[in-house]
This record gives structure tokens, sequence and C-alpha cells, in this order.
């Protein structure tokens, strides 16, 4: 069914009997010529553009428990293209275009909402660094525009703009940055890709990566053997375990990030608000929450929770940024799952194994990336060669030390970023 | 989570730094060669569950082996990077 203004309409009058799942639940074929290991954002619109961009429909996504369960649907939903280094800068800049045509593509309401991005300096250093981004995202083609205190003033006047520890000196303001409703970019890619033949398979984790003569012929799962002349992996915090079943070492650490929403209030904040110094950034949610959260807990995770040392550290800086908001409650926080490279700059790459690709590394920063990054990887899938946006995700780069992206320039090493 | 420092008992996860998996401490010559360096450096198990990793505890300037689960954060024990490498 097409989504309408007059299908809500027709369906209202006809007491909504209407609505129909939006995509099948089919049993595993015995083979497909692409199989994509990871139901999260990547992998449905990995399938989403074969099917689309390329006409490959004969695709199996194999999630282990239910679409969208994973981090597309725990993360804080900022979608935004502020990168200042090669490699990033494209791939942000085409994956930010392909959001701004999302909702028309997928016939589905993602929520996105371009409501602007604030990122907070707070000394001189900081200002001719922002100014430096913003003039490489101008060069890139995006939007960037440098304002001075009086000018964050005007769009966030409710700031402690003279914080002992951090006044507030300014901020790079990125109009087309802002937020997207993330359950709906899960839903509407795949129903997107259902509707092109692609077959979601639920409760389905695979438990092994079938090799012969170094070229994939398949999987092993909790719902039987699948072959396939092609896979793809796309696990995010998952991917050092599904790569081992290849016998493959990553350079990446799993970490935990949290997140937290408070009570729905009336519409306070209208952007988004970093507050890089004070580790902390905030947004409302459509349904009046405040969504917020801050760095890694730091150190190694599976759990999809954290500690308190961190809760604490994030409600501070709320609090030292602003005061305003110090009243209300604190309705929920959980956790996800961070796929960390020493570079904190993602991987989109085949692998040593002949017909095995993987995707991974995405970080704290994958939801902006779901297009861009399904688009980049079904290229490489279905072409052999990398998409013109991310020729740089290399999976050797650390190896070799050549085209590492290290955007905060805290070092190419584990545990900085 | 908490941690005990083999010199100032149990304490507090914020009086530490992590410092990444332990293999940390078993740093290749430096001729091992490009495989080892990228092994050491870059390539992680990352397991999900038993792990060991290193810690800095900064009051006492200890390095610290702790073993953990990275699945349920449950600390099983530590001991001083100074007794396991002189
Ligand atoms: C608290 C938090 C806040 C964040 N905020 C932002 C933000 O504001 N902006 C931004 O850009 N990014 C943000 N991120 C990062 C972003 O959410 C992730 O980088 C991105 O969602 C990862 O890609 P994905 O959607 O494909 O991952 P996931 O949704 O985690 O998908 C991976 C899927 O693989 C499945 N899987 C794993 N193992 C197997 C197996 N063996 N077999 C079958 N399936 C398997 C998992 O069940 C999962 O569904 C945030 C993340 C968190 C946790
Ligand atoms: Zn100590």
């Amino acid at each position: 069914m097409r989504y309408s203004g007059f299908q809500i309409f027709k369906q209202g009058l006809t007491g909504n009997s209407g609505w129909k799942p939006v995509w099948r639940d089919p049993t595993p074929k015995p083979e497909y010529d692409i199989i994509i290991i990871g139901g999260g954002g990547h992998g449905l619109a990995t399938a989403h553009y074969l099917a689309k961009e390329h006409g490959l429909t004969n695709v199996a996504v194999l999630e282990k428990g239910y679409l969208g369960g994973g981090n597309v649907g725990r993360n804080t939903t900022i979608v935004r293209a502020n990168y200042a280094l090669p490699g990033n800068s494209e791939f942000y800049s085409h994956s930010l275009k392909l959001w701004e045509g999302l909702e028309g593509d997928l016939n589905y309401n993602v929520m996105h909402s371009q409501r602007g991005v604030i990122n907070l300096f707070h000394s001189d250093g900081q200002r001719d660094y922002a100014a430096r981004r913003g003039n490489a995202m101008i060069n890139q083609g995006d939007d960037a525009i440098l304002l001075d205190r009086e000018g964050v003033r005007k769009h966030l006047p409710y700031l402690d703009f003279d914080n002992a520890r951090f006044p507030i000196y300014g901020g790079l303001f990125h109009p087309r940055g802002g937020s997207a409703r993330h359950d709906a970019v899960a839903w509407g890619l795949a129903r997107a890709a259902d509707s092109r033949g692609v077959d979601l398979i639920q409760n389905c984790e695979v438990t092994g990566i079938d090799i012969e003569g170094g070229r994939v012929t398949g999987v092993q799962t909790t719902r039987g053997a699948i072959r396939a002349k092609k896979v793809g992996i796309v696990v995010a915090g998952r991917s050092g375990q599904v790569a081992a079943m290849a016998g493959m070492r990553l350079p990446i650490e799993s970490h935990i990030l949290q997140a937290f929403v408070t009570e729905g209030l009336k519409p306070v904040i209208d952007h988004v608000v970093t507050f890089g110094m004070g580790h902390f950034y905030i947004s409302q949610s459509d349904k009046g929450g405040l969504v917020f959260g801050g760095d890694l807990d730091f150190y190694a995770s599976y759990a999809a929770r954290g500690n308190l040392p961190m809760a604490e550290h994030v409600m501070e800086a709320a609090m030292a940024l602003m005061p305003m908001i110090g009243k209300a409650q604190l309705l929920r926080s959980w956790g996800g799952i961070m796929d960390m490279t020493p570079d904190g700059s993602p991987i989109i790459d085949r692998t040593p194994i002949e017909g095995l690709y993987i995707d991974c590394g995405w970080c704290y920063g994958g939801f902006k990336a779901v297009p861009g990054s399904g688009f980049a990887f079904a290229h490489l899938i279905a072409q052999d060669r990398p998409h013109e946006s991310a020729t740089k995700y290399r999976l050797d780069r650390f190896r070799t030390g050549v085209g590492l992206m290290d955007e905060e320039g805290t070092g190419s090493q584990h545990n900085l970023h | 989570m908490r941690i005990t420092c083999p010199y100032c008992g149990e304490r507090d996860i914020r009086e530490f730094t992590y410092r990444g998996h332990a293999l940390a401490i078993a740093r290749p010559a430096p001729d091992a060669g490009e495989a080892a360096w990228d092994d050491y450096l870059h390539l992680r198990d990352n397991p999900a569950g038993a792990t060991q990793d290193l810690w800095h505890h900064g009051p006492c300037g200890a390095w610290v082996i702790v073993d953990r689960d990275t699945v349920t954060h449950e600390v099983a024990g530590s001991k001083a990077v100074a007794e396991v490498k002189r």
C-alpha cells in the first residue's frame, strides 16, 4: 500500500481496518545471491539500495533478534555532515543528501527534521578550529555558519554563557543538521526492501561462515545453513564475533555508550546542541522528551547498559550548560554497543576472503551514516569496487598507516575516541 | 563496577583509567615485523565474556591487570603488572 494523506483519510473512515503488516515473515530459502548479516540501519539500507540501485533482489537480511532492536533503535538520532577530513567529508555529505530525499524514496515518514546543529566553543583556539572545520564543510558543498557569542544567544538564550570553567565564545552552526525518528528509519527501509522482494529474516542468528578455497559459500544459522554467492557483515557492536567466524581479527574494540531521556516537556530546545568540552549533547524529541548523552563509558563492554559515574558526569555537564533543565525528571537511560576503531572512522571494504565484505567501525556516529553506508556497501557488493563516496574506508589503513582519518586529532590508537 | 588495586584494595572505578586489552604489556620486539605490530597495536579479539584488561590506578600510580566480564561487568580478580612483568 502506498502511504499518503488520502490513505489516512480513507482508513480513518473505514475503522482503520485496511492497514496490513508492512513486511513479510518469510522462511529462509536454501540459497541467495547475497546474504546481509545484521538487520540494523546499515544492513537494511544495504538491502534497500541493492534492490533499488542494482536490481539485486535475491537477497536475504539475517537478523538474530528483531529488526531495529540494535543500535539503530538505541541512538540519539543526530544527523549531520560536519566532518573536516577528506574521506569523511565526502561520505557524510553524500549521506546527508540521501537523508534529504529519504522520505520520498521510501514513501515513509522518518520524521527527518533539519532543525540545525550548533557545536559550542569556549576558547580562541577552539574558535579557530571551528572556523577551519566550517570552511572544510563549505568546501565540501555543505553549510556552516560561524556564530559569535551574541549569535549563539539569539538561538540559545537559555545557556549559561558566563560559566566560570567554559564561558561560551560562540558556536559552529550547521543548519541542515538535525535529527530523525530512529525506529521509523529502520521500519521504512525494511518496508522498502521487502516490497522489492528482499527476504527479511528475523530470529536468525548467524553462527558460522562457510568458506571453501578462500571463497565464501554461505552461512550457518540458528535456522539452518543458507548458501550464498556473496555475504556482507554489518553487525555494528558484534563485528568482532562475526568476523571471527571467518577467521578474522578486526581493528575494533566494542564499547558502551549511554543515553538518557526525560519526561515529555513543552518545546524548549529547538536545535541539536553539543557541548564538546563537557561531553554533553542534547535535543528534544517530537514527543517532548529531552534526549541527551555524553561520552563512552571508556572500557570494553557488551552490556547494553553503563555504569553510574558516566551518568553522573553527563548530568553535571547538563547542569553546567543549561541549568534550566535541572528540574526535569529523568525517565530512562540505556546503552548501546559501539564498534570503535583506532582512528574513530569506519570501514567499508572487501575482506581477504573472496565474496565476503564488511561494513563496521561506526563508533558512536553511525546513525547519520545509515543511508550513505547502505548505498556505498551495496555498491561495493554489487560491483566489487568502492563507491566514490567511500573509497577511503579501507580495512588495511591501520596496518599500512596510510589514509588514517582521526577527526579528533587524538592519535590513531584504541581507547582514545 | 569496582576494581581491586593490589596495593590500595577495592576502589571506585572513577579512580582508574582504562588502557585497553592487557595484551598491551606484551610489546613485540622493534624488529618483530609489520604483522606482529599490527596485531599488537590494532587487531583485537574483542571478546564478549571473559577478558583481561589494563587499568591505571591514579591515586597510587599502579598498573593493574583486571579479569573482567565484558557482558556482565563482573570483576573476577586483579593483579599488579609489576608482579607479572619484572
Ligand atoms: C546511545 C547511543 C547514541 C547514539 N547517538 C548517535 C547519534 O546521535 N548520531 C549518530 O549518527 N549515531 C549515533 N549512535 C551510533 C549509531 O546508533 C550506530 O553507529 C549505528 O546504529 C550502527 O549501525 P546499525 O544501525 O546497523 O547497528 P545495529 O542496529 O546495532 O545493527 C546490527 C544488527 O546486527 C545484528 N547481529 C549481530 N550479530 C548477529 C549475528 N551473529 N547474526 C545475525 N544478526 C546479528 C544485531 O542484532 C543488530 O540488530 C549512537 C549509538 C548509541 C548506542
Ligand atoms: Zn592503587
